[in-house]
């Protein structure tokens, strides 16, 4: 197997990575998060991949038969819960935001520092 | 056996009762359940302490026992350390609750219900002996703090706080996830023992320092070392006081003893050879984040922010006392936490009834202001004197065997400069309470932070003249049993023998993965010797005199104070300006720092 898949895993890291840094609207950086969190989908997924290996479902094929790894699906499906969960917290502080400080700017809303 | 899984599903059942039943009830009721759930986790954790002594107590769930010596199924792994933390979390979680009862004027149901889930998590993550469990935990823990910390979300303060924690936390977990993917791709096993005995007798590559320095800088943007940090003062100055307790008290650590339950089950065989590059960087780390966290504490006004940096210090002192990689300095970091929590509890509650009495929390405006609670002074002193490590009290034993373990692996340089940190700690919360308290001090000082804005998450009735019990009470309690801990018989040498098993891999394995239980060790007893006296009564006489410093440093002759106020000057804001509250700048330090930290472990890992 190639180290495309892992290499592509770096890449969506590093691009939603740069765009949390440089993020000037809330709702965009929740956005550059979620970019960054899929990141993880692609490189647990082809840590588990088998090449010409099938979905691991051992119902109706005979034993022996090559599958992909379903822990990191399951470990997959653990994350997709999880970083749905952050982005929709995120989300509502960026409403809150929004309604009570009248700034989405994660630099405007800056208050304690030093 | 069967009490194991209670600590994570007593609160998470009540915390379910409660979302489903709070709404009909009144809020005493969510009160009630709130300390009935944590005072019956606090007992059976306490119980699973007593039952961990000479043997872990490991429960796989839905029985998938190890077959042939392999992990199938999820365990927790008891041992007294995490126990004990476990604990600390139930006790801490008790005094939040009972504090709260008078402390909020209105608080919803969802207050009760995230503090319990919260509660949850943390027993579950420091039980876990499972990678991918432990993140599970770690995330939920996470999303609960977010939450909590941004609880008053109508003002700004808490918004900054929460978005800035949910977002460098957040990043912080998915190198996290990177890493335990890694580990899993090169090793099968997500089990913390069967890792270790994936990766027997092959040296460390490329892969695996990559992935360890992933889970390491994870637990440490928990934890809040040096460059992580950022987040965590903004975080835990925005959070309500009973979230703030248990914050400060016990995630922080959690992060920490994350790493030594990664390290020695599963990377302390492969990573044999390097214990002397990894302990260097531990260490330095640590050492660095004490002196930021102290140095920055000084510079703060605003009670809470002040506290957060106090806790950033003090984590500095547990990751330089883990790092040293040794059993002794790991049962003192321990002993040192638990001790530690309690009395940084009870500042944080000692702040709440300054809040709660004075309707401020800012060191300069509150001056002389004291008489209203002076019952929160009195945790003030105390709390102080404990973070100095007053011999015998609070977290002397602890510090005591950190100094003497640092001896025995060639640090002989770390004592003073742990010294020097719970000085500028120990020395700014004296300090902050002898201006509050006893008026002393000058009524102004440029040098400190900007004025934070007047009461925010206060009530608007006007106070009685006494302070209900329920409000001091929780504070002496917590500083009582903190630093009264240090009584008890024998603690130090029974401390290090569970931190010995702890890092007896091979023993841990057979033990956890084909049930062989260890064998029964004699108790080492622990004479501190004169060293941490000497070390002990140096700190407490040092953040004495350092308050009066703080207090009365403008009126020193011009001499002594323009020379080295020249010097300091440019250095102290360059540091406050780091500390910017812009979250894009906090993420790009964490980047910096996962990377510093990857780059050290490459170069010096062979």
């Amino acid at each position: 197997m190639s180290y495309l898949p892992y290499a592509l895993a770096v890449w969506i890291f590093a691009v939603g990575l740069y765009g949390v840094v440089r993020s000037r609207n809330l709702v965009h950086l929740v956005v550059c998060l979620s970019v960054a969190q899929s990141s993880t989908y692609v490189l647990l997924l082809s840590i588990g991949y088998v090449n010409r290996g099938t979905a691991p479902i051992f119902a109706d094929v005979p034993k022996g038969t090559r599958a992909v790894d379903p822990v990191v699906q399951a470990l997959t499906l653990t994350d997709v819960v999880v970083s749905v969960t952050v982005a929709a917290l995120l989300l509502a502080l960026a409403i809150q935001a929004q309604r009570h400080a009248d700034t989405t700017d994660p630099d405007e809303l800056s208050e304690m520092h030093g | 056996m069967v009490l194991v899984p209670l600590v994570v599903a007593i609160p998470l059942v009540a915390a379910a009762a409660l979302t489903a039943m709070g709404q009909f009830l009144g809020r005493r009721v969510d009160d009630l359940t709130g300390i009935a759930a944590a005072v019956a986790t606090t007992v059976v954790s306490t119980m699973l302490l007593l039952r961990s002594l000479d043997h872990d107590l490991v429960y796989w769930f839905g029985g998938w026992r190890p077959r042939h010596g392999i992990a199938l199924g999820i365990a927790f792994d008891v041992e007294p350390l995490s126990a004990g933390i476990a604990a600390l979390a139930g006790a801490l979680m008790t005094a939040s609750f009972v504090f709260a009862w008078r402390y909020f004027d209105e608080v919803g149901t969802l207050f009760h219900v995230l503090m319990l889930v919260f509660l949850a998590a943390m027993n579950g993550f420091a039980l876990s002996g499972d990678l991918f469990n432990m993140f599970v935990f770690f995330e939920l823990m996470s999303v609960c703090a977010f939450a909590l910390v941004g609880y008053a979300i109508e003002q700004r303060a808490p918004l900054q706080g929460a978005i800035n924690f949910a977002v460098t936390n957040t990043v912080g977990a998915l190198l996290l996830l990177f890493g335990i993917a890694l580990v899993y791709g090169r090793t099968g096993a997500l089990n913390l023992a069967q890792i270790g005995r994936a990766l027997d007798g092959r040296p460390p590559d490329g892969l695996l320092v990559v992935a360890f320095a992933l889970l390491l800088t994870g637990f440490l943007v928990k934890a809040g070392a040096v460059p992580f940090h950022f987040w965590l003062s903004d975080a835990y100055a925005a959070a309500p006081i009973p979230v703030c307790v248990v914050l400060s008290g016990v995630m922080s650590d959690l992060g920490l003893h994350a790493v030594a339950r990664i390290y020695w089950p599963s990377f302390s065989g492969v990573f044999a050879a390097d214990a002397g590059s990894l302990r260097a960087i531990l260490v330095g780390s640590g050492v660095l984040t004490a002196l930021v966290g102290g140095t920055m504490a000084f510079f703060q006004r605003d009670l809470k922010r002040l506290l957060a940096f106090v806790t950033i210090g003090h984590v500095g002192i547990f990751l330089a006392g883990i790092g040293l990689l040794t059993a002794r300095a790991l049962a003192g970091t321990t002993l040192y936490v638990l001790a530690d929590g309690f009395v940084k509890g009870g500042l944080f509650l000692a702040v709440g009834i300054l809040l709660r009495r004075a309707r401020d929390g800012d060191e300069l405006r509150l001056r002389g202001q004291g008489g209203v609670a002076p019952m929160a002074g009195v945790a003030f002193l105390l709390g102080g004197l404990g973070l100095a490590g007053l011999p015998p009290f609070g977290t002397f034993p602890g510090s005591a065997l950190i100094i003497r373990s640092a001896g025995d692996v060639g640090y002989g340089w770390l004592p003073p400069l742990l010294a020097a940190a719970s000085i500028l700690t120990a020395g700014t919360v004296l300090r902050a309470g002898a201006r509050i308290f006893l008026g002393l001090g000058d009524t102004d000082d440029p040098s400190l932070s900007h004025e934070p804005p007047a009461a925010e998450e206060e009530p608007a009735h006007v106070p009685g003249r006494v302070s209900p019990p329920l409000l001091f009470g929780p504070a002496l309690a917590l500083m009582v049993v903190g630093l009264g801990l240090a009584f008890t018989p024998g603690l130090a040498g029974r401390a290090t023998q569970w931190a010995q098993r702890f890092e007896d891999r091979p023993a841990h394995t057979a033990e956890l993965l084909r049930g062989v239980a260890p064998r029964p060790a004699g108790t080492p007893a622990f004479h501190p010797g004169a060293a941490p006296y000497v070390y002990g009564a140096i700190s407490t006489v040092g953040a004495v005199g350092f308050a009066f410093f703080g207090l009365y440093r403008r009126r020193l002759p011009a001499l002594l104070r323009r020379v080295p106020g020249r010097l300091t000057a440019g250095p102290a804001a360059q540091l406050k300006a780091l500390h910017s509250g812009v979250v894009g700048d906090y993420v790009a330090w964490l980047t910096f720092g996962a990377a510093a930290l990857g780059g050290l472990l490459a170069l010096t890992v062979r």
